[in-house]
């Protein structure tokens, strides 16, 4: 599904990711944790191809095809998703407005019909309802005056709609309640299935305990310093990063 | 269903395009002589078979127009005007006579309205012929270059006492009407582009709403320069007499030329006691290409005059055309409680200018006004927003709020807002709110990151900053203009 090979990129002439290496198969969940700054955002930006992250070395291939070599737009189509650390405000646009050109943007691109106004908000309405979350919000403008858990909400509502072959979760439980989080964790588990991977960043082993994964890695200064079973998780949470070093020592 | 979510689609549509209003047509014009003289003003006045009192009323403004500058405080810069070399007339030779019907209209015409997207088949929207079932039922005064060729749906707004015509035909029909009213929100000494409108003006709408009536459908010019050299000097007046209610809309277009063509309007607008006025235009004069040459100057004075208790007119307007816009709609707010608002959006990429804004004078106690102006800037392109609100000593507890937002695309364009505030009455209260912004990286990434194009993201984006004014349009103008917003800023970005 996902191979990422030795994979370097840059930030503004700064080296961030030094040589990352992980095989995610179809089915797969990999969680990543690691110290604040150790990376993992840039990764999944660096993953959904965003402008300004400057691949410097490695490769990553996504269903056989140069990820690298794709516009972010496009690595949407194909079915990569990235669920933002922090989501953005659009104002003026309306959350369904949004969704509905950009689920008709992924279709076209997957040579899927386009759906029509009733089709959509027939989809988005029970997508919504499964998130708790009602028609008010689904109108409102884009993440605009949302709380902090809402607009995690709303990324996994549009996570929802776009049912993408590899979603990336970064730091989706952060802001979360304790019933917010069940209910997302529920969201992401029922798109589980042998043909989606996921890669999950996350702080909280408690995630990890709604969202099982079948692998845990630790990013630590740009590199995957210790990869394990779900256990790891357990153990990161009562050592923490100590034995990794810090970030002179990288 | 939200019009945005159409916008992208119709985008995507005619994003080969770049100005899809570019053609001309081949059709034989009666012309008047180039230059600018008295005897131009009597030749115009003539041919639309004018009576004395129009004609003098023109030579006033021709002699009082020789004595006037040039006006230079606006933000925009182009080479000086030869107004010698223009053509001052230009008609369909067809339509030497307007005609009566639709069916005496030349097929060439009615072609290129067809193009343009404007409904003038009203027979078959009337008889439900199909295809047309679905058009919206808009009455349209088609003006191309000097004359009106066509106004449609004129005898059911008789019915309601509505006039509805071309202001040559008000000159001969109404002369009482035009006479009392033509000139006195814009006087002839006004301005200069203005003056040199009541000299030389060809063509233009006129509207009289009776006292009560609420005009039961919209009523709209559209504007088409075709001919090369012509400047196109039209005049709108619109009178709403007591309580009643008229929504008025503005389209324009021009072809692609190389040269720059001038476009000097004036439209007045009337309310009386109770009346209200909603005056909405959409902008979109070619703009010249993208190294700046060609396209039209807009240079319009367009103004309103809230005579009545209770009055109110609304401005709106999408500039998204025009190689130069100097442009403020304004509000005359005279009597007590009446209401002015101006909801603008001007967008501006590539070699475009736009100075634009509005003016609010309170004069009336309790008057209210509320000014929301977008400004979009992308390429090279300048935007000022300039506005003026003026309380005078009587307006006992005027209010106004303005608010001007800017969005810059790209770092070579320019965004400014030049507000004058003058208030002479304590109790008024004023407040004006400004920002800029650059277009997000952020924004732009999470759309892509969704799926969508960076030319649809910018679409999206730009039309969700703009919403607060678009939602004043019609309906079925607001989805026109959401494509134009979309259009106007293709290749803007990345
Ligand atoms: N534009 C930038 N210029 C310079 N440094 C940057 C830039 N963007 C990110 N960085 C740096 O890159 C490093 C990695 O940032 P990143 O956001 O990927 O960390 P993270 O692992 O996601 O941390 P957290 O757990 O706090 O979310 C940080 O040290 C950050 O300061
Ligand atoms: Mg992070």
């Amino acid at each position: 599904m996902l191979e990422i090979k030795n994979l370097h990129a840059t930030v503004d002439g700064k080296e961030i990711l030094k040589g990352i290496n992980l095989t995610i198969n179809p089915g797969e969940v990999h969680a990543i944790m690691g110290p604040n700054g150790s990376g993992k955002s840039t990764l999944s930006y660096v993953l959904a191809g965003r402008d300004g992250y400057e691949v410097t070395g490695g490769s990553v291939t996504f269903q056989g095809k140069d990820l690298l070599a794709m516009e972010a737009e496009e690595r949407a189509a194909e079915g990569v998703f990235l669920a933002f650390q922090y989501p953005v405000e659009i104002p003026g646009v309306s959350n369904t407005t949004f969704l509905k050109t950009a689920l008709n943007a992924v279709r076209k691109h997957r040579g899927l019909p386009e759906l029509d106004a009733m089709q959509f908000l027939k989809l988005i309405r029970a997508k919504a309802k499964s998130l708790n979350m009602n028609d008010d919000m689904i109108k409102r403008a884009v993440n605009v005056g949302f709380s902090g858990g809402e607009k995690k909400r709303n990324d996994i509502l549009q996570m929802a709609m776009l049912e993408p072959g590899f979603a990336i979760l970064d730091e989706t439980d952060s802001g979360l309640d304790i019933d917010a989080l069940k209910l997302v964790a529920d969201g992401v588990n029922s798109l589980r299935g042998p043909e989606r991977s996921m890669l999950v960043i996350t702080h909280y082993q408690r995630l990890l305990s709604y969202i099982v994964p079948d692998h845990v890695h630790v990013l630590a200064y740009g590199k995957i310093v210790r990869s394990g079973g779900k256990e790891l998780a357990l153990e990161l949470e009562a050592k923490g990063y100590a034995e990794f070093g810090s970030p002179e020592a990288a | 269903m939200a019009a945005t979510e159409q916008t992208v689609e119709q985008v995507r549509a005619v994003t080969e395009q770049k100005y899809k209003y570019g053609f001309t047509t081949e059709i034989e014009s009666d012309l008047a002589p180039k230059g600018l003289n008295e005897d131009i003003v009597r030749f115009i006045s003539a041919k639309k078979g004018e009576p004395e009192w129009l004609l003098e009323w023109r030579l006033q403004a021709y002699r009082h127009w020789l004595t006037m500058e040039e006006p230079t405080w606006a933000m925009v810069d182009f080479p000086k005007i030869d107004y010698q070399d223009s053509h001052y007339y230009s008609a369909p030779k067809a339509a030497k006579d307007k005609p009566q019907s639709l069916d005496e209209v030349d097929p060439e015409l009615l072609k290129t309205y067809e193009k343009l997207g404007i409904p003038l088949k009203e027979q078959a929207i009337l008889a439900g012929v199909a295809g047309a079932g679905d058009m919206p039922a808009i009455a349209v005064d088609a003006v191309f270059d000097s004359v009106s060729v066509a106004t449609t749906f004129k005898k059911k707004l008789e019915e309601k006492g509505i006039i509805f015509c071309s202001i040559s035909e008000a000159v001969r029909e109404h002369p009482e009407l035009v006479r009392k009213y033509m000139g006195s929100v814009v006087p002839y000494s006004d301005n200069y582009y203005a003056t040199l409108n009541c000299a030389v003006f060809t063509d233009g709408s006129f509207v009289y709403i009776p006292k009560g009536v609420r005009c039961p459908m919209e009523l709209s010019t559209y504007f088409r320069i075709n001919a090369s050299n012509t400047g196109q000097f039209e005049r709108t007046l619109i009178i709403a007499d007591e309580g009643s209610y008229v929504s008025y809309l503005e389209g324009c277009t021009a072809p692609m030329r190389d040269e720059n063509q001038l476009h000097a309007a004036v439209v007045e607008l009337v309310a009386m006691d109770d009346a209200t006025i909603k005056y909405s235009t959409v902008q979109n004069w070619y703009p010249g290409d993208e190294n700046g040459k060609g396209g039209i100057y807009n240079f319009v004075t367009k103004r309103g005059a809230c005579r009545g208790r209770n009055s109110k007119i609304s401005w709106t307007q999408v500039e998204t055309g025009s190689a130069i816009t100097w442009k403020y709609p304004s509000c005359i707010l005279q009597g007590d409680n009446s209401v002015g608002e101006f909801y603008s959006v001007a967008i501006t990429n590539n070699y475009q200018q736009a100075d634009t804004g509005t003016k609010m004078i309170h004069i009336g106690k309790n008057t209210r006004s509320t000014i929301v102006a977008k400004g979009i800037s992308a390429g090279k392109a300048q935007s000022t927003y300039r506005g003026l609100v003026r309380i005078l000593p009587k307006a006992e507890g005027a209010r106004n709020h303005t608010q001007c937002d800017s969005l810059l695309i790209g770092d070579k364009c320019g965004a400014h807002t030049v507000p004058y505030i003058e208030s002479r009455n304590r109790t008024a209260r004023v407040e004006h709110e400004a920002t800029t912004a650059k277009i997000s990286e952020d924004q732009l990434f999470y759309c892509r990151a969704r799926g969508l194009s960076q030319e649809d993201a910018v679409g999206l984006i730009v039309n969700g900053f703009c919403r607060e004014v678009l939602k004043e349009l019609p309906m079925e103008f607001a989805v026109e203009a959401q494509k134009l917003v979309a259009i106007s800023l293709e290749g803007s970005v990345g």
